[in-house]
């Protein structure tokens, strides 16, 4: 066991998974001689060579389809987009294509796409989007986004070994900032499952990716106003931990939904849909949501820091419901 | 790298050394038979409210996909379009399932999920089609990256219409697979009308084949209603990508002889250009160099026609017998399970 940062046990987990299994193989933009606009594939070429890391022209559209046709001929391809904006030119080939060949043909797709995603450094409207209850909504695609850099490895793993097509949303936000224990040896989180990141008795956070850190400085200040929170951090969006987050609202019975993706047909409303619909006779306060207001991603630290939800939103929605 | 016009098959001479012999010549003839029969066959079902949603046919392309198909290697694989039913004909899906798919039966290769031509059988190596065209190419070159990775001597076929070329699927597939010398052919179905579009509407080259040289391959138009030019072209296209010379595209020309599906009655297709594309039929086409070329006569033409019938008519009783889909079963099969990987495929 080491301390690993976030970027680096993603790293890790796939260049394990490629020293294991020979099926697996990374195509995308960069990733190759460079090592991936982050650096995450840094060294694989040299290690694995250029049929196993192959450097794709920029083409979002054949890297998904070509990971698609490679899956069902028998490999466990790990597609990476360079950011996760760039996923939408790559739309039809995971909604159209991956997503319901299962369901219509029966040939199943196990294909990974890694997207970073998320924002924090004026990257701007194209490159620090969160596009993940876009892909929630569809059927036949799995959605993760992993909090912790244990979870980023395990999840990886986890996502490669699974028949299906998985989004694996990494906040980029989390790469080098985020460092923790990772086991060396090889695991597997499941995916569907959440985690309780901090037990609380008075409000719940339901929550994923980088805001569960936004959270838990909130909760922090919290405790010196003697109110107790939890955070539940879902893990991943399709399937989503339902049982987990219902569990945790009949025991707070006041429920923060947070999310860094804008709030209009977010994956919060969602949560709060199903909260409403099972928990209801459970809840002392009205559910409460706080997610970006519903603009693209602006540029200027000023507007940016407007856009993506801090701490200061986060305590004062835990204090109204508190107070509730 | 400029584009080839292939010329037609002459005698039987020539078709043998392209690897065909006289049986071969007669299974092409009843994969044509079978072809046309199940489209006509279907046409009348649709008519009679047996076939739900919409109805499409490749009547005028049979020659086309029979013709590739009869090229392609038993581990070769394709994802065939809906003028393509010769394909799945040839591979060897059987008519009676391919009527259950049209009648959203259990036993149609989809189960009753997708309709219409929206399948594959993937124990012959096909790949269900989308709507959305051409995105099969990008799958098939993804297919041809996994043979390429793995060393293994097959090739993928990804099959598009003149209309779909304007997408940008048909460029991103081709770059790809040209950058990357896969071994994958491309096979253009141009049948001049895409739904009511024509062809200059379409692109502005005069041949899409010609598009092939941006791509650092070889393009070869080929006479669509010609079987054996057909086969031949792709022989060679499909054994020189599997020897390692990359990619080729195939241009395939013909005409639509029916609407874009069953709703519609190509008002917009002069009469004129019908006219002389009924006289290039190319069941009849392959018909007549039978007959005087291969020794085809009544008999043994009786025999392989009333062959086709009865195997028709049973396909079709044998589909009608073939259960709805319980909808109780509507949620099943959505997300794969391990198990569904033991698949030939995926191993």
């Amino acid at each position: 066991m080491a301390e690993k940062t976030y970027l680096q046990a993603i790293s890790d987990g796939l260049r394990q998974e490629m020293r294991r299994d020979e099926r697996v193989f990374v195509l995308g933009e960069d990733v190759g001689v460079y090592g991936g606009a982050f650096k995450v594939t840094l060294g694989f070429q040299e290690e694995f060579g250029p049929w196993r890391v192959i450097d794709a022209p920029l083409s979002e559209t054949a890297i998904v389809g070509g990971c698609t046709g490679a899956a069902m001929m028998g490999l466990r391809p790990v597609a990476e987009m360079q950011f996760a904006d760039f996923i939408s030119c790559a739309w039809d080939h995971l909604v159209t294509v991956a997503a319901k060949q299962r369901f219509r043909a029966g040939t199943p797709v196990p294909i990974v796409v890694r997207l970073p995603s998320g924002g924090g450094f004026s990257g701007g409207p194209f490159h620090s989007q969160n596009p993940e209850s876009s892909f929630a909504h569809i059927p036949g695609l799995k959605c993760v986004c992993p909090a912790t850099p244990a979870d980023a490895k395990g999840l990886l793993v986890s996502a490669i070994e699974d028949p299906n097509p998985v989004l694996f949303f990494e906040h980029k936000h989390l790469y080098r900032r985020i460092k923790a224990e990772v086991p060396d040896e090889r695991y597997t989180v499941p995916i569907g499952k959440a985690r309780t990141h901090r037990e609380g008795e008075d409000v719940t956070v339901v929550t994923w990716g980088a805001m569960v850190y936004t959270a838990e400085e909130a909760a922090k200040e919290l405790d010196a106003e003697d109110v107790s929170v939890e955070i539940i951090d879902l893990r991943s969006v399709l399937p989503w931990d339902k049982a987990a987050v219902l569990e945790s609202a009949r025991k707070t019975s006041k429920v923060l939904v947070l999310h860094e993706d804008t709030r209009t047909g977010g994956f919060g409303a969602e949560i709060a849909a199903t909260i409403a619909e099972e928990a209801f006779e459970d809840l002392d306060a009205p559910i409460k949501r706080i997610a970006a207001p519903d603009t693209p991603v602006p540029f200027s630290p000023t507007l940016e820091k407007a856009f993506i939800p801090q701490v200061a939103d986060v305590t004062a929605g835990l204090r109204e419901l508190a107070e509730y | 790298m400029a584009v080839r016009e292939a010329e037609p098959v002459g005698s039987l001479r020539e078709v043998r050394e392209a690897g065909l012999d006289r049986e071969d010549l007669l299974g092409i003839y009843r994969n044509l038979l079978i072809t046309r029969g199940i489209e006509e066959r279907g046409h009348i079902l649709y008519r009679q409210g047996k076939i739900p949603g919409s109805f499409y046919t490749g009547r005028g392309n049979e020659a086309a996909a029979v013709g590739v198909a009869t090229a392609m290697g038993s581990d070769d694989v394709g994802a065939p379009l809906q003028r393509d039913m010769g394909v799945h004909v040839t591979r060897g899906v059987e008519p009676w399932r391919i009527f259950a798919q049209y009648m959203g039966r259990v036993d149609g290769p989809t189960r009753g999920r997708d309709g219409n031509v929206h399948m594959a059988d993937h124990r012959f190596g096909l790949l269900a089609m989308v709507s959305h065209l051409p995105a099969m190419l990008p799958v098939a070159v993804g297919c041809a990256l996994a043979f390429r990775i793995r060393g293994d001597k097959r090739v993928a076929l990804g099959w598009f219409g003149e209309g779909s070329a304007a997408r940008g699927d048909a460029h991103e597939a081709m770059n790809f697979a040209g950058v990357r010398r896969l071994p994958v052919v491309f096979i253009c179905d141009n049948n001049q009308w895409a739904y009511s579009t024509p062809t200059h509407l379409g692109y502005a080259v005069e041949h899409l084949a010609d598009r092939a040289a941006a791509y650092g391959f070889d393009g070869v138009v080929v006479d669509g209603t010609d079987a054996l030019a057909v086969y031949r072209e792709a022989k060679r296209a499909i054994e020189q990508a599997r020897a390692g010379g990359g990619p080729t595209l195939i241009e395939c020309q013909t005409l639509r002889m029916e609407g874009h599906a069953v709703h519609d009655d190509a008002f917009y297709v002069p009469k004129e250009m019908f006219e002389e594309w009924a006289k290039r039929d190319p069941l009849e086409r392959f018909r007549t160099w039978l007959r005087e070329n291969a020794e085809f006569d009544d008999d043994e033409e009786d025999e392989l026609t009333a062959g086709v019938k009865k195997l028709l008519n049973e396909a079709i009783r044998r589909a009608e017998e073939s259960p709805l889909p319980d909808p109780s079963t509507l949620l099943e099969g959505v997300y794969a399970t391990p198990e569904d990987l033991e698949t030939p495929h995926h191993k």
